[in-house]
């Protein structure tokens, strides 16, 4: 119990106590508070536990870039894991509980973990668990697994909206502290669009905390004042609680806005819980801010440590001391700032540790002035207390030993700074050049890719007025590429006037002398000697490190650790920071809800479903329903609790002895016109097109270019510069795709155009040997004869007082027509046409029947009898493959192995047991008794029960299955009952129903 | 090399782990070798290994342009399993899970294989049709599946949402036991370690920039390290083969695209296999370290850039949600890309090329990881040896000109 609430300060309003529970007990803090705030300012120090030892860990920072403080959040559907406590907004009746502790936050059995820590090294696992055989899979493994998380996710689904939207602009500008405030009233002030996003709930960053002043306002309230005339500017898009999550080229950036997480769980329903937005700007200036890097030191992980910016945040913001007597530690001049808040604020630190020989001249008299002690040139080297700190050991450092005596500080809180780490991150994404900056100790971006810029702390200037003049100017630049002009407004003056800097002593940690874990990933375990182990084994490249040791690859993705690792390789392999390098920076700079990435394209809409304009008549029907492509069909319509099989039956007695109807809307359909259109068709189908005459249809089939069966349909020519094409259902957009590709890509120069026309028509198909009666009755004057309107052609006609394009084409072998009108008249057709056949019985059929009718008949179809493997001369159509035009896949037709004459060939297959049904899929072997391995020689392709034939029957691919015609194989069934393992079929000739073709004209 | 052991690790912990020796040796090239590796990726190191194991060939170098293991050997979704279609696949992919099996025990290095069982979800009568073909085609061929039914497939995932009136509901699914996961870094590392202790040098940091062909046949190549001699060459740089090919003077039937993989936040444990959906478009399994990893579908244009675009990522969670809409609150941690090279049946080339002694081995797609062991002990006898294994004589280039193809695009389980 050592943070406590200051009396005073901080922009939490102190009329509004909020409630909430952490770890099952009740706490209280303000509105504005953050749950770290709250937590820090209950007295909570120990909020979790890490991820390996289970080490007590407290909060360790204020922002995104927070290891430790991660908590599981609300319950039930609502339950979040690995929530960093630090930007939870606080509300009322928030329940948080700490995550990886088992059976509690105190007593926790996986501390047990600290005692076999000097087994637990870095890649430990990869040398051990290796015998005796069979453990590692029944008794490591799970072990390891159990141990394995940190939150846990929630056994409901998510009860949350989520959103997506697109914003174009001139200029995105990320982050709103001064250097992108004064970016963005820059370039907004010479008009162009711009979207400024921030993560915080408030614009300002850094301003937040600071005393300084901007154009005689304070820090705060000039940055609140300036977001709000942006805010109020039409052109400009502010997003606040919104994290810009990746760049991508071309000036693409995606950023998650989080619209309702500071309400309580289902205060907003109807509303967006969070929102991606995807940004299109000409520019972006990333004014990212950075961040504090820790001190490597012994102890360095125990509660009570924390950064030092953090511990100046929590003062100033939130009004929250996070320590009684704190102390702090650091090698450069930030601390100092911190310090001095913290002096001011009431809480005077029991000393300042400055790792350098000589402080900042000002800054030290200044603490002086307040009465704390300056030591100078010592460094840490152990810190007491397990759960929190109790005090520290200092000694004099030299080097990277130490001297001299020790000395112990009495304190609660040790607030640590090591550096500030510009926060490249998404100019790493754009793969931007960055550069070893020696004075700073880190890296920072040195080249950058066009239409990006960078300003503020994200660019290595740290300092109030450099910041903002860098935004400014980045700005200026902005507007005067996207409009020619800027430079309209002078740079806004910032006081008081700041220190010159005294350089920073680069530390990473003691090489001896000292004694106890020094962490480098405080969330992952990593320490210091792990880094030096993973260097000593060979790992050389930072990338290895990473991987070996796993830091950086915790939650927060190394934003504190990073750094520190790129240093201590180097350092062990004698190597400049520069030629190590860092990792390569990735999409998300925060973790991000896969909810917020699928936005609305979940449940219902995560795939639109596509419906035929009779999809009524249907539903109406009871059709029972199957998925094609994005369609849904009439798989088939049962009556009076029919089962499938007796439903297909009866549907395919109806079309073979009277007549069905069903509906062939879901055929994709593309009108191909334009002068070169019949040379450009007659490219993709195997068989000529060119030589197809107005006013008649033909059957085609086209190949990809290794000369396999793609997709298929009939071809119609409307005028001789125009032809309109049917494709499978689910092939519709993959041939359109095909046209396309050849079109723009190898035949520019052809005169054709191809548009989808799938939604316009709406087709029902009428088949039967009573089909053309039930056409006599919906059109009495015209001649249906087979005379008059032969086969495979078509006319555009009037029916049943519609104007219809009626084709004689037919897909069950029977007398048949299709009907096509346009969409909206698809269900007064349905109707027109189930009227005028109820007297002959009219039955609709649904894809099955069509399915069975088809394979009766031999007729291949996309998807059973091919595979992508199959040509058109294994599907038995040699005939249709024109020998004198050139076609897509005519020279693959003629390799060595395609031309083969015993590939897998399409035949029938008629079960030596009538009443078996073969399963679709089945392999097919030469011998009666199963063994393993086995040559297959095919497999079924379909299978039916067929009321025509009065038994089963299959259609099957089979080596050299025509010249087999006769021959017995036998298929092994997948789920084979009692005795029986194999079902034995003869080949057959394909055509098993009319194979004449008798019935096709009635 | 100082074997791995629980003992050993013990034993080093005495004077705090300072006595480990390197995985490998920092190995400059020399001026010649007998035989030379061109990509230090999983599958050259594998190949490494197996010459100087089953064919005592130890004059050899594997270059690697960057860090071992770096290239699509570290950014896979670590997916094994052998349940391909064809024959000639299934026996490849088998061979090389039989390996797997053992491998820890062979490379002294724990791969951390996780054989939890692999579904491939079917979600339309078209996915059931082959599903059922290849549970069949796999049993024939001596490798483990089973057909599951729904409520099968819920019994085994109990986190799949199985409800039938979902978009793309779940009819069933194949299931192949011993497939799994296994830690992918430590595949490479231990097949370096393992080469590196039969006197494999492996260098890295080292680009080849030039192959050195005389009168059709190889003779050394050019590197950012200087020129290296060799008499024997074999290039396996997934990502990059049609470029090494070039450099060659030859052709590839070979098309690079990104695709990108990434992770959740790490939590507690709650999917115990691994899952894959053609149909909806998602893979998904979980880490022993609690992550969910998952991959997405190829970016349709062609890149040499390790990047692919935010909008596949989009989609991906869309199917994932779809499948398991619990999932909807955790959150992505981090993306990567990766390029592939696919061949248009979506089967590797592993055999001779045009060029006398240079071999080639490319062409994995998608899913390279699982055939390592496998990949890189076909190879190796196909160098060794001037001829291919039995294994991977389907595999050859020519069959693009033969037109005996390998169609496995419904088998690779990512949509290409």
């Amino acid at each position: 119990m050592t943070g406590y609430r200051l009396p005073a300060g901080g922009a939490v309003d102190r009329t509004r106590p909020l409630g909430f529970t952490f770890d099952g007990r009740d706490r209280s803090g303000f509105a504005g508070d953050t749950l770290a705030s709250a937590l820090i300012a209950a007295g909570v120090r120990v909020v979790g536990r890490s991820f390996k030892y289970h080490r007590p860990r407290g909060i360790y920072s204020a922002g995104p870039e927070e290891p430790s403080a991660l908590v599981q959040l609300g319950r039930g559907p609502w339950s979040e894991p690995n929530v960093r406590a630090t930007q939870v907004d606080l509300y009322a009746g928030l329940e948080a509980s700490p995550v990886n502790v088992w059976p509690s936050l105190r007593f926790d059995a996986g501390a047990i973990n600290q005692f076999l820590s000097p087994l637990l090294v870095a890649g430990f696992y990869y040398k051990t668990f290796l015998g005796p055989r069979g453990w590692w899979r029944r008794v490591y493994e799970p072990a390891i697994r159990r141990m394995a998380g940190m939150g846990k996710a929630p056994d409901e689904p998510d009860p949350d909206l989520y959103d997506h939207a697109h914003v174009h602009a001139d200029l995105l500008v990320v982050g709103a502290g001064p250097a992108g405030l004064a970016a963005a009233r820059a370039a907004a002030a010479a008009g162009i669009r711009v979207v400024l996003a921030d993560d915080g709930a408030q614009a300002g960053g850094d301003l937040l905390t600071s005393s300084a002043t901007i154009e005689g306002r304070p820090g705060a309230a000039w940055a609140a004042e300036t977001a709000a005339a942006l805010g109020a500017m039409s052109d400009v898009t502010v997003l606040s609680r919104t994290t810009v999550l990746g760049l991508y080229d071309h000036g693409y950036a995606v950023a998650v806005e989080r619209r309702t997480d500071h309400r309580p769980p289902g205060a907003c329903p109807g509303h967006a819980r969070q929102r991606v937005w995807h940004v299109r700007a000409a520019r972006t200036i990333v004014a990212a801010g950075s961040h504090e890097r820790p001190l490597l030191f012994a102890g360095n992980d125990r509660p009570g440590v924390m950064l030092s910016g953090a511990v100046r945040t929590y003062a100033r913001r939130f009004g929250v001391a996070c320590g009684r007597s704190p102390v702090f530690v650091t090698n450069n001049d930030s601390a100092y700032v911190a310090a001095i808040a913290l002096a001011d604020a009431g809480v005077p630190p029991v000393a300042l540790v400055d790792l350098r020989p000589v402080p900042p001249p000002a800054a030290s008299k200044a603490l002086a002035d307040r009465g704390v002690e300056i030591l100078a040139g010592r460094v840490p080297v152990a810190v007491h207390g397990r759960a929190g700190v109790r005090g520290i050991d200092v000694r004099a450092l030299d080097g990277d030993r130490t001297t001299g005596s020790l000395r112990r500080l009495e304190c609660d809180l040790v607030a640590v700074s090591g550096g500030w780490n510009p926060a490249v991150h998404l100019l790493g994404q754009l793969r931007a050049g960055l550069t070893w900056d020696e004075a700073h100790a880190t890296f920072r971006p040195e080249t950058l890719p066009a239409g990006l810029a960078v300003a503020g702390a994200a660019g290595g200037t740290f300092s109030l007025a450099g910041c903002i003049a860098a935004g400014h100017a980045a700005g200026e630049d902005a507007s005067a590429a996207a409009r020619g002009r800027g430079g309209r407004r002078p740079v806004p003056a910032t006081a008081p006037e700041e220190e010159a800097e005294t350089p920073l002593l680069p530390f990473w940690g003691l090489s001896q002398g000292s004694r106890g874990k020094a962490f480098v990933d405080l969330q992952n375990d990593v320490t210091a000697a792990d880094i030096a182990l993973a260097a000593r084994e060979g790992f050389h490249s930072v990338e290895h490190v990473k991987r070996y040791t796993t830091s950086g690859m915790g939650t927060d993705q190394g934003k504190l650790g990073n750094v520190t690792t790129v240093a201590l390789l180097s350092r062990a392999l004698a190597r400049p920071m520069g030629e190590t390098g860092t990792t390569t920076y990735r999409a998300p700079y925060v973790p991000v809800a896969y909810g917020a990435l699928a936005g609305r394209h979940v449940g219902a809409l995560f795939d639109p479903e596509r419906i035929t304009p009779i999809h009524a008549r249907h539903v109406a029907a009871h059709a029972v329903f199957e998925n094609v492509g994005q369609w849904k069909r009439p798989h088939y319509f049962p009556r009076n609790a029919e089962d499938m099989a007796r439903a297909v039956e009866r549907e395919c007695r109806a079309v073979r002895g009277a007549v069905g109807m069903m509906d062939a809307s879901t055929l994709g359909k593309i009108e191909v016109r334009g002068p070169d259109a019949a040379r450009f068709l007659d490219r993709f189908y195997v068989n000529p097109i060119a030589s197809l005459v107005v006013g008649a249809c033909r059957y085609g089939v086209m190949c990809r270019e290794d000369g396999m069966v793609f997709d298929d349909g009939v071809v119609m020519r409307l005028a001789p510069d125009r032809f309109f094409v049917t494709t499978t259902t689910g092939g519709a957009a993959r041939v359109l795709d095909w046209f396309e590709e050849w079109h723009q890509t190898e035949w520019p120069e052809l005169k054709v155009f191809s548009t989808s026309v799938t939604e316009q028509w709406a087709t029902v198909a009428v088949a039967g040997p009573r089909s053309r009666d039930v056409l006599a009755r919906l059109m009495p004057e015209a001649d249906l004869s087979a005379a008059a309107f032969a086969f495979m052609t078509f006319r555009d006609v009037t029916v049943a007082g519609m104007p219809a394009r009626l084709a004689r084409v037919s897909f069950s072998g029977e007398l048949a027509f299709e009907i096509s009108v346009e969409g909206t008249l698809g269900e007064a057709m349905w109707d027109a046409v189930a009227e005028a056949g109820a007297p002959f019985g009219i039955t609709p059929y649904g894809t099955e029947a069509m399915h069975v009718l088809r394979a009766e008949k031999g007729f291949f179809m996309v998807g059973h009898e091919t595979d992508g493997t199959v040509t058109p001369i294994d599907l038995g159509l040699e005939r249709m493959v024109a020998k004198r035009k050139d076609f897509l896949g005519k020279r693959s037709l003629s390799r060595d192995d395609t031309a083969r004459s015993d590939r897998k060939q399409l035949v029938a297959l008629l079960p030596d047991d009538p009443g078996t049904l073969l399963d679709e899929g089945a392999q097919l072997v030469d011998e009666a008794v199963l063994r393993t391995p086995m040559p297959m020689v095919g497999h079924v392709t379909s299978s039916y029960r067929s009321a025509a034939l009065g038994r089963t029957f299959a259609l099957a691919l089979i080596r050299n299955g025509r010249a087999r015609i006769g021959e017995r194989v036998y298929a092994p069934l997948v789920r084979p009952a009692a005795g029986e393992m194999m079902v034995s079929a003869v080949i057959a000739e394909p055509v098993l129903y009319d194979p004449s073709g008798a019935r096709r004209d009635g | 090399m100082q074997r791995f052991s629980f003992f050993q690790l013990a034993l080093n912990a005495l004077d705090r782990h300072r006595s480990w020796p390197a995985f490998w040796r920092a190995a400059a090239p020399r001026e010649s070798y007998d035989t030379v590796i061109v990509g230090a990726g999983g599958h050259g190191l594998a190949t490494a290994y197996y010459l100087a194991k089953n064919h005592g060939i130890t004059d050899v170098a594997v270059l690697e342009k960057g860090w071992l293991g770096g290239g699509n050997t570290g950014r896979n979704t670590t997916i094994i399993r052998s349940n391909y279609l064809w024959d000639e696949s299934a026996h490849l992919y088998e061979h090389a899970l039989k390996l797997w099996e053992g491998l820890s025990t062979e490379l002294n290095l724990n791969v951390m294989l996780s054989q939890r069982g692999v579904l491939n979800l079917a979600h339309n009568l078209h996915d059931v049709r082959e599903g059922v073909r290849r549970v069949q085609a796999n049993r024939l061929n001596g490798i483990d599946a089973e057909w599951l039914s729904p409520e099968q497939v819920k019994e085994f995932c109990p986190i799949i949402d199985i409800d039938a009136r979902r978009r793309h509901p779940v009819l069933g699914a194949t299931l192949q036991r011993r497939g799994g996961v296994a830690r992918h870094d430590a595949v490479a590392w231990g097949y370096a370690r393992a080469a590196d202790a039969r006197g494999v040098d492996i260098v890295q940091n080292c680009e080849v920039t030039g192959i050195d062909v005389e009168n059709g046949r190889i003779t050394g190549l050019q590197t950012t390290r200087g020129a290296i001699r060799a008499r024997r060459v074999g290039l396996v740089a997934a990502g990059h083969s049609s470029v090494l090919a070039g450099m060659a003077g030859f052709r590839l039937p070979v098309q690079s695209h990104p695709l990108q993989a990434l992770v959740s936040e790490p939590i507690k444990p709650i999917l115990d296999c691994v899952v894959m959906s053609n149909a909806v478009h998602v893979y998904v399994s979980q880490s022993d370290k609690g992550e969910l990893v998952m991959g997405a579908g190829i970016d349709a244009f062609n890149s040499y850039a390790q990047r692919g675009s935010f909008h596949v990522i989009e989609h991906q969670m869309g199917a994932l949600l779809e499948l398991f809409p619990i999932f909807s609150r955790l959150r992505m941690m981090r993306t990567w890309g990766g390029i592939v090279d696919v061949c248009p049946d979506a089967s590797p080339i592993i055999g001779r090329t045009p060029v006398d002694g240079l071999f080639i081995n490319c062409g994995w797609g998608t899913g390279g990881f699982k055939a390592t062991p496998g990949s890189g002990w076909v190879f190796a006898h196909t160098i060794a040896t001037g001829e291919p294994h039995p294994l991977n004589a389907p595999f050859r280039l020519d069959r693009f000109t033969s037109g005996a193809l390998i169609d496995e695009h419904g088998a690779a389980a990512v949509a290409h």
